[in-house]
């Protein structure tokens, strides 16, 4: 792509106002950064999910928005083959502001200026993504999706569907009840990020809590008893390792009471 | 009129009418009288006797003088603090000399010129130890006010709102010129009435004003997202309330309860008035929980401290998650203001 060409933009933000002032900013710089507004989205998960149709340049993206936040929404987009530029765009956050300036990450503060906007655009096209550990270190509290590509396409699983997830040999497994999907995460990272939700039955397998249906007593390989753990939904068991038990036992107790 | 300047932290003598005051006096002059009583006594029965003895003086001698106090302490809070002090002092030993007379009279006691002067300086002792106590406390709380005073003005108004608000006036000014002029002057108001001196009480008309103001940026920058339910029936709205008490809870439930959320929310806010109370009480839905209910609590924290040097214990705010039927969870506080007529 040559640097004359038009570039394209899609808007990330929660607020109607400001996705309309950042249209007519960008209608006012276009003679000086040719561009064009390909989509607009209101929260992260649906910019996301339209990232499936549309692929833009740059995106402009609001840090504060319902359902997923502006930098969830980038840690699953850096992971797309030909990532778009983001540019963050916030009204005031200083921690974030910090980090950004600390780390050359591209960003905007509310009220933008037009200068300013044409600077990140023309700059965009060059601007290498943020370092996906400085965004995890940004995000606040667990993240609302986990994400997987499947031939170049950005799959969302929301972390509220995972019944339970497995460690393979090079990638993690995350079950819902409609199917599978492989992530490219690290099991032990999933238990730190989400110990609210999800308990360890073994080395290699974390379950949801509430999808616990309930446990089993069968003979393991070795003739001795194992305890099972029946999953809501689906007809597979998970074993639950010995060393494990005495805390999934207490954890099944409270609920039971 | 000067008891609007309902600031006990500011005057070195107590509001003698505030409910904590007098109970602070109640239980201040009773465990003088236990301690006096333990340094007589020979043991622990005795130690009873004698206080029970010591409080057929006490206990008449105290509710006199709250009486009066309660009456004309108004009064002699007006007068320079230094000789309302005094006044006080002398108040409480000439009582107290009067009451040994009288008890004399009853032939209940021996009299004599050594009996008056003790009761005398004991009693005024008693209540210099009490202003003390008193004038010690406002000084302790007022540094804490004007920090609190501080915090306020730098936690009241979350600059996120100014920025997005400031924003979403500028996307107006293209389309459609007349409500980003009407935008920009509630900014203004609101901006006024934040850099105001804010020890005065105000009235609840002018703070409700304030919070519609408000609410109406908030909605210029959620739109449908945001719904707001007014409940105010019967309320004496020329009562006077702490100035900017709500419009931080209500910018908590917008921050933490609409804002959050993709679905609309409704944010309730309901006045009534029962008896001598008012009372104030908001509701939003629960955002996903967890994010940030640190903010939420600084805010709570800072008008529970205000209130308190208000009001000492005659306000209350609770704070409190509540499920609701349909299974959504909605944050709920409750406040608690006297409305005397005196403050009025």
């Amino acid at each position: 792509m040559n640097p004359a060409s038009t570039l394209s933009v899609m808007i990330v933000d929660d607020e109607p106002l400001a996705r309309v002032r950042m249209r007519d900013l960008l209608a006012d710089i276009s003679a000086e950064v040719p561009n064009e507004v390909v989509a607009e989205a209101d929260n992260g998960q649906l910019a996301a999910e339209m990232l499936k149709d549309v692929s833009p340049d740059v995106m402009l993206v609001d840090i504060r928005m319902p359902k997923m936040d502006g930098i969830e929404l980038a840690r699953h987009v850096s992971r797309l083959q030909k990532p778009p530029s983001i540019v963050f765009v916030t009204a005031y956050d200083s921690y974030a502001v910090q980090a950004f300036e600390l780390n050359a990450i591209d960003y905007l503060v509310k009220p933008v200026r037009a200068a300013r906007l044409a600077a990140a655009l023309s700059k965009a096209r060059q601007s290498r993504p943020a370092p996906p550990q400085i965004l995890a270190s940004l995000q606040q509290g667990a993240r609302t999706h986990l994400s997987c590509h499947e031939r170049g396409r950005l799959l969302l699983i929301p972390v509220m569907d995972i019944l339970y997830l497995k460690a393979g040999l090079k990638y993690v497994m995350a079950r819902t009840v409609v199917r599978e999907y492989l992530l490219d995460e690290s099991l032990t990272h999933l238990e730190q990020e989400f110990s609210e939700r999800f308990i360890r039955l073994h080395r290699s397998a974390l379950v949801a809590k509430d999808a616990i249906a309930g446990f089993e007593r069968c003979a393991g390989d070795d003739q001795e008893n194992q305890w099972q753990a029946l999953i809501r939904g689906v007809p597979e068991r998970l074993p639950v390792s010995r060393r494990q038990w005495s805390l999934v036992k207490s954890y099944a107790k409270q609920l039971s009471s | 009129m000067p008891s609007i300047k309902h600031n006990p932290a500011g005057h070195p003598l107590p509001d003698f009418l505030n409910f904590g005051v007098m109970l602070r006096i109640l239980l201040g002059v009773n465990v003088f009288a236990l301690v006096g009583a333990l340094l007589q006594s020979r043991g622990i029965s005795d130690w009873v006797q004698q206080y029970v003895e010591m409080a057929a003086w006490v206990q008449p001698l105290l509710l006199m003088n709250l009486a009066f106090l309660a009456l004309f302490g108004r009064a002699i809070r007006l007068l320079p603090p230094r000789v309302g002090q005094v006044t006080v002092v002398l108040l409480a030993a000439l009582s107290a000399v009067l009451l040994i007379d009288f008890w004399r009279f009853m032939a209940m006691d021996d009299g004599g010129w050594q009996r008056c002067v003790r009761a005398g300086l004991l009693g005024g002792a008693m209540a210099a130890l009490m202003l003390c106590y008193f004038d010690m406390r406002s000084r302790i709380f007022s540094p804490s006010l004007t920090e609190a005073r501080l915090q306020a003005l730098t936690a009241r108004i979350r600059p996120h709102f100014l920025f997005n608000s400031l924003n979403a006036v500028l996307s107006l000014i293209r389309s459609d010129p007349r409500r980003a002029e009407a935008a920009l002057e509630e900014l203004a108001d609101l901006f006024r009435v934040l850099m105001r001196d804010h020890r005065d009480l105000l009235p609840l008309a002018d703070e409700i004003e304030l919070c519609r103001q408000y609410l109406d940026l908030e909605k210029l920058r959620l739109g449908e997202r945001l719904n707001v339910i007014w409940e105010v029936a019967d309320v004496p709205v020329d009562v006077k309330v702490p100035p900017l008490m709500l419009q931080p809870l209500l910018e908590n439930a917008v921050y933490h309860g609409i804002e959050p959320s993709s679905e609309p929310g409704t944010v309730r806010i309901g006045f009534s008035r029962q008896g001598d109370e008012l009372h104030v009480r908001l509701a939003n839905p629960c955002g996903d929980g967890g994010e940030a209910v640190k903010g939420s609590h600084m805010a709570l924290a800072n008008i529970r401290e205000r209130l308190t040097l208000y009001y000492d214990l005659e306000a209350r705010l609770e704070a409190r998650e509540e499920e609701m039927p349909d299974g959504s969870r909605e944050y709920r506080v409750h406040i608690v203001l006297p409305c005397r007529s005196s403050l009025l």
